[in-house]
């Protein structure tokens, strides 16, 4: 058999019927993940049709991109403000609870964001085919796991059979050396690649990241890697396990014990990439030379260095992505005045995430001018922090603190920019409106999102890391 | 899922490159519980301004678009969130097919499950067409062809069982289940 890639064994073991010129491939998924915006039409098409959740050993829903993310809200002291997001929050309640569906509900103690309970609980695994009705999926592919997006229709296909049809997709191994410099974190590499391949640069690809840069990632920044290769178009992103991913998971609530675990390592360990294995395509990067990074318009491809200028010019859409900022051509980002800092999404809110904010806030304060926001991407990252005193940094420093959320991720929980608004965020979209309408939101790593609320102003983090 | 086989319609041109599906609806409007109606919030926030009136200027509230069900569109159309809101609402508002010279996945995956056509084109063809609004433009789904005017064709990918299901109106839920004892064979040999 030649060499093969992590993908490809992942996906053969997978195939209960291969493709063939005129059907896709029936593929296999050992988890889904829901939650409360991509859900209900699917459960109205299993009502529809007389269907159970075939597999409620293998689902799992959570409630996080319509959920409030103030306490009174969330624990039901007071109602849910949003009243289409109190229905929505409903009916996952109800749909769950009817399908036997088992709901991290809004009282959890394990709720968050669906991407980050995942990995926390340890049901996302190395070899796992995992999908859920969000693209950001991705990120559980930080464990060697194929995980990607799927719409409300796929949603529905995988409750009622466990399966999907689907073409097998081209591999991209982007294969990055050298160490990123201090002060420069996975977010940074992450915007950098997007800005190497372009927002489409990865579309009908899976990419495989690898070299030693991304071996020396511990879990939370591969997780960050992963998680935005949708925004270079690609369908999911991988990273091979190996000790650090074996070391993570170990002991983690629902990944395998005793001589489970054994035999668990035996198969992960077979995993990786085969020496000599092609891919389709290969980028080869040098994080060495990775900066800071940020984004200056309406796409994440649209990046340059905090330290870095806007470029000169462009075509009809890069005005019209300057226009919406209010930017102008060949400025430069840093010393720019910034509005709001939200800390949170599934790209940069794990426990390591906050320790990078507080590194920055101990002993300083948020400008005066600047909202901030600091989200918890689960309720055990919550806890965790909490435990540390984390907590009491963000709010000794003036920032919110909030329960846990995709929050100002996306304006559908009432979290929101407001329009006109500049706003540094630690998510990974900035479309237009995307954290409001009319806001402006800049991506940028927490150390940059940290300092940038210090002073006020676009700052490189850096120059407060002394 | 109804048959689908030829659109013709002329075209409506929104040229820019990377709409998003966060354009397409925005996240406020993905509240809803159900499939229908989201045609109003298609492109909301270019559609309509801060008091919620139609902007005249917006290519989908001038008269042109009355009817018209082809889009054509900037290169890497539907990139960003995987909400089949965004083809649900293109649908609503009448549109059967989208052409541009990228389409993103997840997208183009969700559109043909709702009978929206994803036409991937060549540049010189975009370019054309992008230079062209209003064309008087034939989607063929049985022969993969684009028909533009002056007898003028191309052909267009389409996945062969896609292209099957739109052409008998299959729905791939109903597929799947037929292929249940393959599934429960493989579960019997011990799923990961
Ligand atoms: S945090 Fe943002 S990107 Fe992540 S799942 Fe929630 S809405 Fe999606």
């Amino acid at each position: 058999m030649p060499a093969r890639t992590l993908f490809e064994k992942v996906w053969a073991s997978h195939e209960v019927v291969a493709e063939t010129a005129d059907t896709p491939a029936i593929l296999y998924i050992d988890l889904h993940l829901t939650h409360e915006v991509t859900s209900p039409q699917a459960f109205t098409v299993l009502r529809e049709r007389g269907l159970p959740v075939r597999r409620t050993d293998r689902t799992l829903a959570t409630l996080d991109h319509s959920t409030p993310t103030d306490r009174a809200q969330l624990f039901g002291e007071v109602p849910i403000r949003l009243e289409s997001a109190r229905h929505q929050v409903e009916a996952l309640e109800r749909n769950a609870a009817a399908f036997g569906v088992e709901l991290l509900g809004l009282k959890s103690d394990r709720r968050g964001i669906v991407h980050i309970i995942g990995p926390e609980l340890g049901v996302t695994q190395p070899g796992k085919t995992i999908v859920c009705g969000d693209s950001h999926t991705s990120t559980h592919g930080a464990f060697g796991a194929l995980a990607f997006g799927i719409g409300t229709t796929e949603v529905g296909h995988v409750m009622a059979t466990q399966c999907l049809l689907q073409r097998k997709p081209k591999t991209l191994a982007v294969e990055v050396d050298g160490r990123l410099a201090p002060g420069v974190g996975a977010k940074d590499l992450i915007l950098a690649i997007i800005g190497r391949l372009g927002v489409s640069g990865g579309t009908g690809h899976v990419i495989e990241y690898r070299g030693s840069a991304i071996e020396a990632l511990s879990m939370e920044e591969r997780m960050t890697v992963c998680n935005m290769s949708i925004e270079a178009g690609a369908r999911a992103g991988m990273v091979a396990p190996d000790q650090t991913t074996f070391d993570y998971l170990q002991g983690r609530p629902r990944a395998p014990q005793g001589d489970a675990w054994e035999a668990a390592l035996e198969n992960w360990r077979a995993l990786p990439s085969e020496p000599g294995a092609s891919f389709d395509r290969v980028m080869q990067m040098d994080a060495s030379e990775v900066l800071p990074m940020i984004t200056w318009g309406t796409n994440p491809g649209m990046v340059v260095p905090v330290t870095g200028t806007i470029p000169a010019s462009g075509d009809a859409v890069f005005q019209k992505s300057l226009q919406y900022m209010g930017f102008e051509p060949g400025q430069s980002m840093a010393g720019k005045p910034v509005d709001v800092v939200f800390v949170g999404s599934c790209t940069n809110a794990r426990l390591s995430d906050l320790r990078e904010v507080a590194r920055v806030l101990r002993g300083r304060r948020v400008d005066k001018s600047v909202r901030m926001l600091v989200v918890p991407g689960s309720q055990q990252v919550k806890r965790e922090a909490e435990a540390e005193g984390l907590h009491q940094v963000f709010l000794d420093a003036g920032a919110e603190w909030r329960e846990s959320g995709c929050s100002m991720c996306l304006g559908m929980n009432g979290d929101t920019v407001a329009s006109g608004r500049y706003s540094v965020s630690t998510s990974n979209r900035n479309f237009e409106g995307r954290q409001g309408t009319g806001a402006r939101t800049m991506l940028a790593s927490p150390l940059t999102a940290a300092a940038s609320a210090v002073t006020g102003r676009i700052t490189d983090p850096r120059e407060l890391l002394a | 899922m109804e048959k689908v086989s030829t659109i013709t319609s002329r075209s409506l041109v929104m040229s820019s490159t990377n709409i998003d599906t966060d354009q397409i609806i925005p996240a406020r409007f993905l509240t809803t519980t159900t499939r229908e109606g989201l045609g109003k919030a298609l492109f909301a926030d270019w559609r309509y301004d801060a008091e919620g009136q139609p902007r005249p200027d917006f290519l989908l509230n001038t008269p042109e678009a009355v009817g018209r069900t082809v889009l054509v569109a900037g290169r890497n159309f539907g990139c960003g969130s995987s909400r089949e809101h965004a083809p649900w609402a293109l649908v609503d508002f009448g549109f059967r097919a989208v052409i541009s010279t990228e389409i993103a996945d997840i997208f183009r995956s969700n559109a043909l499950k709702n009978g929206l056509v994803p036409v991937i084109v060549d540049e010189d063809t975009h370019a054309w067409l992008i230079a062209h609004p209003g064309a008087e433009v034939t989607v063929d789904v049985e022969r993969c062809v684009l028909s533009l005017p002056g007898n003028r064709e191309v052909s267009f990918p389409l996945e062969s069982f896609a292209r099957y299901c739109l052409l008998n109106g299959v729905d791939e839920l109903g597929f799947l289940l037929s292929r249940m004892p393959a599934i429960e064979e493989y579960e019997r040999r011990g799923a990961k």
